[in-house]
């Protein structure tokens, strides 16, 4: 785990680095309990195993920047600083919940993070961030569009798409591809006749890399390098995060596709088991420490729990709001 | 009043918006250079350059996603689809983001968007060039959709989309860009929201919106020939529809002719007709009759093409049949 980029290896972040790795595994032990409890409903799919993807990437990015993800995207919602009582109350579908709760589970949105989704249709995201950048480029903002998407994607034409015009316009965009090898059920070698997915940017000129995506520093580090290349060049940015899914796709997943021996496997490489492995070894962590941290989230993950539990169920009579906007009045009229 | 053209109207529109608001651009196939595939942007890149009259790729779900991530990021992007028949690739980023997210985001996020596009057959361009889903898109909640049909309309509908916080699709009838006609000099913005009494009339209500509405024009000319006064509404918003024109006139004539280059299977013409039993059956005098384009993808011979889509003759013979029915 060497140190690059402008990644600041001391004990402070490297314990922040596994504090929010942790979090977001024990914020979604909650929920997939809270879902067998009945409190939370709809797909619920997990991100466990994956989390250093989600932690690594946003140390990279400023307020100013955006982010646009998927359907599995509780990790990337912590990570980017919404608080985990909105985040549990969209869960719930209660009016607190940070997308009012019409969203739920794949559809988190946060205006004050510049969290545009939670988008729930595989692909659907990518020209969005293309929009976003290219709004920046015309408004003369120096800010990055991270855009967060999974293997399966990159079978579909809006990736490609998207990939195309970033390159062709030269847009801010990070394009973050969390491989974690399997679209649903299907395995990548079963769904891709490339299956080295860097080489698929590089053949749109997109200046890429491939990251091991279950150690939080090194992605971390590619990232910075990645959103600093995006920054100067004004142009796009590829990586490619070979990670892995320790949980069932969603709720529903019966894992026929996949053997529990090469599950077992990738959980050898447990990014949060490594980096706390690591820190014990360097002397950086104690068993007080991780006992702190392990209260603090639980009393985190407890306060949420409680807020969503709280929080109010919209009226009916409110059912059609926020379906289209007021226009603006008064309205011309120059025809008779 | 100076003599212009649908084609003109739609460019007076465009250059008036770009003029107004640095916020908006142009953005679609062959907008640029080429000057439109119906020449509605001719001239306007030498005008704004090709950063605001921006040129794009083949990639129909690319660039509307891109208008939407635009709109998102504080632009007031306007997207053109070459045509409707195109418009089905981007279909998931109309449907799936752009109706949605406002709503999936808790009225967080709005998407001042407005996409236009060509629609309609008519010009022997065979099934897979002359459709109309001018239906489909009405049928989405979180998306307007509006069908100038007037030169008034094609020059003044853009700049109030463009102002309305929502997406808005707007349908423009391939056949409608060589349609002559006056404006006031001073044309500018119209509402989006109301249809229009195109021909006052007492007899019967023919209801018809885009390159239909000249066609209901038409047959209430022979009509009126014939003795039968008929009042033709141009329903312009095809969502929301306004309901209030459509019954205040078939409370009037008792009768009601839907005209709908869409299939009729689960057409527009079928949603207006529904509307107008559940709002307006005591006042019928005759069931309300509609005219749609066949069940058939649209033939290249112009003799079938003609029989598969809605004409004046036919509008003519289904009015009068509804009059008989009650003579």
């Amino acid at each position: 785990m060497a140190p690059g980029g402008k990644t600041h290896l001391d004990r402070g972040h490297l314990l922040f680095l596994l504090k929010e790795m942790l979090r977001i595994r024990r914020f979604e032990e909650r929920c997939a309990e809270l879902y067998s409890a009945g409190k939370i409903r709809g797909f619920l799919h997990l991100y466990i195993g994956e989390e250093a993807n989600a932690v690594g990437v946003m140390q990279a990015i400023g307020v100013d920047d955006a982010v646009v993800s998927t359907y599995r995207e509780h990790g990337h919602a912590l990570a980017r600083g919404i608080a985990a009582r909105a985040l549990m109350a969209e869960m719930y579908g209660k009016v607190e919940g940070v997308s009012r709760g019409r969203g739920g589970s794949m559809h988190v949105f946060d205006a004050g993070a510049r969290f545009y989704g939670g988008n729930a249709i595989v692909g659907g995201g990518l020209p969005l961030a293309v929009g976003l950048a290219l709004a920046d480029r015309m408004r003369g903002l120096a800010r990055v569009t991270v855009c967060i998407f999974g293997e399966g994607a990159a079978a579909e034409g809006a990736f490609h798409e998207s990939l195309n015009l970033a390159a062709l316009w030269k847009l801010p965009v990070l394009f973050v591809c969390e491989n974690n090898r399997y679209a649903m059920g299907t395995a990548i070698e079963r769904e891709q006749s490339q299956i080295d997915l860097v080489r698929h940017a590089e053949s749109y000129g997109i200046k890429s890399e491939a990251v091991d995506g279950m150690d939080v520093v090194a992605v971390e580090v590619a990232a910075r390098r990645a959103t600093a290349a995006v920054r100067d060049a004004g142009a796009p940015y590829f990586l490619e995060n070979r990670t892995y899914r320790f949980r069932a796709h969603s709720m529903y997943d019966p894992e026929l596709y996949r053997s529990k021996a090469e599950v077992e496997e990738w959980k050898q490489r447990d990014p949060i088991s490594k980096l706390d492995a690591w820190l014990r070894d360097a002397g950086f962590l104690h068993p007080d420490d991780l006992r702190r941290i392990e209260d603090e989230i639980a009393a985190e993950i407890d306060d949420a729990a409680a807020f969503a539990e709280a929080g109010r169920w919209e009226p009916v009579e409110d059912l059609a709001r926020d379906v289209v906007a007021p226009p603006p009045a008064p309205r011309r009229d120059a025809a008779a | 009043m100076s003599a212009t053209s649908y084609r003109e109207a739609v460019r007076a529109a465009l250059r008036d918006a770009l003029a107004r608001d640095p916020r908006v651009f142009l953005m679609g196939e062959d907008v640029g250079r080429y000057g439109g595939s119906y020449a509605c942007s001719k001239g306007l890149l030498d005008e704004f350059g090709p950063e605001r009259i921006r040129d794009t790729p083949l990639s129909e779900a690319g660039f509307v996603g891109a208008g939407i991530g635009a709109a998102l990021g504080g632009m007031r992007p306007i997207v053109e689809i070459m045509t409707v028949n195109f418009s089905l690739l981007a279909l998931d980023q109309i449907v799936n983001n752009a109706a949605t997210i406002r709503h999936m985001s808790g009225g967080q996020f709005n998407i001042p968007l407005v996409i236009r596009m060509a629609t309609g057959a008519g010009r022997q361009l065979a099934a897979q060039h002359s459709h109309s889903f001018e239906g489909w898109y009405a049928h989405v909640p979180g998306i307007r959709v509006v069908a100038p049909a007037t030169l008034d309309d094609a020059r003044g509908m853009l700049w109030t989309a463009i102002e309305d916080p929502n997406p808005v699709v707007i349908f423009e009838h391939a056949t409608l860009y060589n349609l002559e006609g006056d404006l006031p000099e001073g044309a500018g913005a119209v509402d989006i929201d109301r249809a229009r009494v195109r021909r006052a009339g007492r007899d019967v209500s023919l209801i018809a919106y885009g390159g239909s509405l000249h066609k209901a024009m038409t047959a209430a000319d022979r009509l009126s020939a014939e003795g039968v006064e008929a009042e033709v509404i141009d329903l312009r918003s095809l969502r929301p529809i306004d309901d209030a024109t459509i019954m205040a006139s078939v409370r009037k004539t008792h009768r009601a002719v839907v005209v709908d280059e869409g299939w009729r299977t689960g057409s527009l013409a079928a949603e207006v007709s529904a509307r107008i039993t559940e709002q307006a059956f005591y006042d019928l005098d005759a069931p309300v009759a509609r005219v749609c384009t066949e069940e058939v993808p649209i033939p290249y011979p112009k003799h079938l093409e003609d029989a598969a889509l809605p004409q004046p003759e036919k509008i003519v013979t289904s009015t009068k049949a509804l009059m008989g029915s009650h003579a």
